[in-house]
């Protein structure tokens, strides 16, 4: 698993807990390592390792655990640049969830050898959207739940979401956008500092 | 049935903001028609209708005379230009004629310049056709930055991790002997010891400045290596020698009160030193000079006294013409009172 997505579990268990549930974590899941490094690959079982250890540390259900690790992603001022980034999405939260479907594309452009799932998107009834989530990696959907709607806080669009897992193991969010306006979102300007 | 004539196309105003909201178009006569919106906005909302062209746009490459013919000659050639109200926003451009009577149209883009024109002109991703790569560039330019910053953390961390095992090392990097932490360390051990009972030896090579300066750094670094060697062969397990300076060492010989045998082990370490060394053919000589303390001579040895001491007795030696051995005695503290 490439070090970005383990470097953003231990953002999340850094900048939301502190340094000694980290610590905790890290022992718990016998990581050979004080930290990950973004710019590093390591193998898949240490990141499912560092999951199971931080549910059992924090005493979560891995699922509202993934969830947070998704909102963190999008919300927390230590995140501003992936949140900018996934901003060039689209100008309103309906185009930004149609670009979901190049989302992998957009993130190997920068990083090329970044591990993605697949994402596929469908507009299924006039509000409602259905992503699917294909990865090695069990509960996606749930960090897809937490990071969409912390997108739709910052476009000031009103949504609700569902995560399901199918039988074949593909993970799917159930988007119910009801109104796209119904706050004023965060501002985005396209040629802010890049942060 | 016969197909509709197939090069002529006509477009609404709107359907040409759309596909290119960075369009100009003039007229045969040379005067602004209309302004894609986005151009609009970069000019600072300025309505640039009714003027001419060649007023509001500067072809800046390639060369084109005065007048409305030479501009039109541009036709399909890559052009950088300007606003004329803009002049430090480089823009890229493409001119086209149309049917006589129609005039002419300039599409353009932002060019290299599109981070700065983005920010300061407040454009939105509404302000580019989806067909125009610049929000994926302004994407990878942003994507980028934040990679680069990894990497410069993760450049920085290993900087810092190894400096801190520099400066835990032990080791001299060249020679493989103990460097000057340890033998600090090592020294300190030795004086802290119930009943002192060692000799310390400092010692510095003769003539390398010479070898470093006429055969260059490589061979000084295999004089030093040369040296390094028999220092190492010469003493007993258990004894120290490190290299606490280019061309500088200091010994340690636990269980040592005998001014005599310091004096043997000098003297044979100068004569192994001065065996001539073969750099690239050439014969190359060095010497050494040495000076030496005995830590029985103190009535409680202190380690900074002794390298001191030795420090002193090691220049004694070279003031008597090098290649020699001075063991320290009170005595050669006698020229320093008089000063």
């Amino acid at each position: 698993m490439h070090g970005l997505v383990n470097r953003a579990l231990q953002g999340f268990l850094c900048d939301t807990y502190d340094r000694d549930t980290w610590a905790e974590v890290r022992n718990q899941a016998g990581l050979p390592v004080d930290g990950f490094e973004s710019m590093l690959h390591y193998e898949d079982r240490l990141t499912e390792q560092v999951i199971l250890a931080a549910a059992h540390v924090l005493q979560r259900d891995r699922a509202s655990l993934l969830e947070d690790v998704g909102t963190y992603l999008i919300s927390h001022p230590n995140q501003s640049a992936l949140r900018r980034l996934m901003r060039f999405g689209g100008d309103s939260f309906f185009d930004f969830l149609q670009s979901l479907d190049d989302l992998s594309g957009r993130a190997r452009l920068a990083v090329p050898d970044l591990d993605m799932p697949d994402l596929h998107i469908r507009h299924d009834r006039s509000n409602r959207f259905v992503l699917d989530i294909r990865w090695g990696l069990p509960g996606m959907g749930a960090v897809f739940v937490g990071a969409l709607r912390a997108m739709a806080d910052d476009y000031g669009a009103l949504a609700f979401f569902e995560a399901e897992v199918l039988e074949d193991g593909c993970e799917q969010v159930v988007i119910e956008l009801v109104d796209q306006a119904f706050a004023c979102g965060r501002s985005f300007s396209l040629g802010g500092r890049p942060a | 049935m016969t197909r509709p004539r197939m090069d002529q196309l006509a477009l609404s105003r709107r359907a040409l903001d759309r596909l290119m909201p960075m369009h100009l178009w003039f007229a045969a006569t040379g005067e602004v028609l209309h302004t894609g919106p986005t151009l609009t906005k970069i000019a600072g909302g300025a309505d640039l209708r009714g003027q001419p062209v060649r007023d509001v746009v500067e072809i800046l490459r390639p060369k084109a005379a005065a007048g409305l013919p030479a501009l039109l000659s541009l036709e399909g050639a890559r052009l950088r230009l300007c606003l004329r109200g803009k002049p430090d926003l480089p823009l890229r451009g493409m001119i086209v004629a149309l049917p006589a009577g129609v005039g002419g149209l300039i599409n353009l883009s932002l060019g290299l310049s599109f981070a700065r024109a983005v920010s300061d002109c407040n454009l939105t991703l509404k302000d580019f056709a989806p067909c125009d790569q610049t929000v994926d560039l302004l994407y990878l330019r942003e994507a980028n930055a934040a990679i680069a910053q990894e990497s410069r953390n993760l450049t920085d961390r290993l900087q810092s991790a190894w400096a801190a095992a520099e400066a835990q090392a032990l080791t001299d990097t060249l020679t493989g002997l103990a460097n000057r932490r340890a033998m600090d360390a090592a020294l300190q051990a030795m004086v802290d010891e119930p009943l002192p009972r060692f000799g310390l030896m400092h010692l510095d090579l003769d003539f390398f400045k010479e070898v470093n300066d006429t055969l260059g750094h490589a061979a000084g670094d295999h004089v030093l290596t040369r040296a390094a060697d028999i220092l190492r062969a010469e003493i007993r397990a258990g004894d120290i020698v490190a290299r606490v300076g280019g061309d500088e060492f200091v010994l340690l010989f636990r269980d040592c009160d005998d001014p005599d045998l310091l004096e043997a082990i000098a003297a044979r370490l100068i004569s192994r030193l001065e065996e001539p060394i073969s750099i690239e053919g050439q014969p190359c000589r060095i010497s050494a000079s040495a000076g030496s303390v005995l830590a029985s001579h103190y009535e409680r040895p202190d380690r900074d006294k002794m390298l001191n001491d030795a420090d002193l007795a090691l220049y004694a030696s070279k003031n008597r013409g090098r290649a020699q051995h001075t063991l320290f005695s009170d005595a050669l503290l006698a020229p320093l009172r008089h000063n």
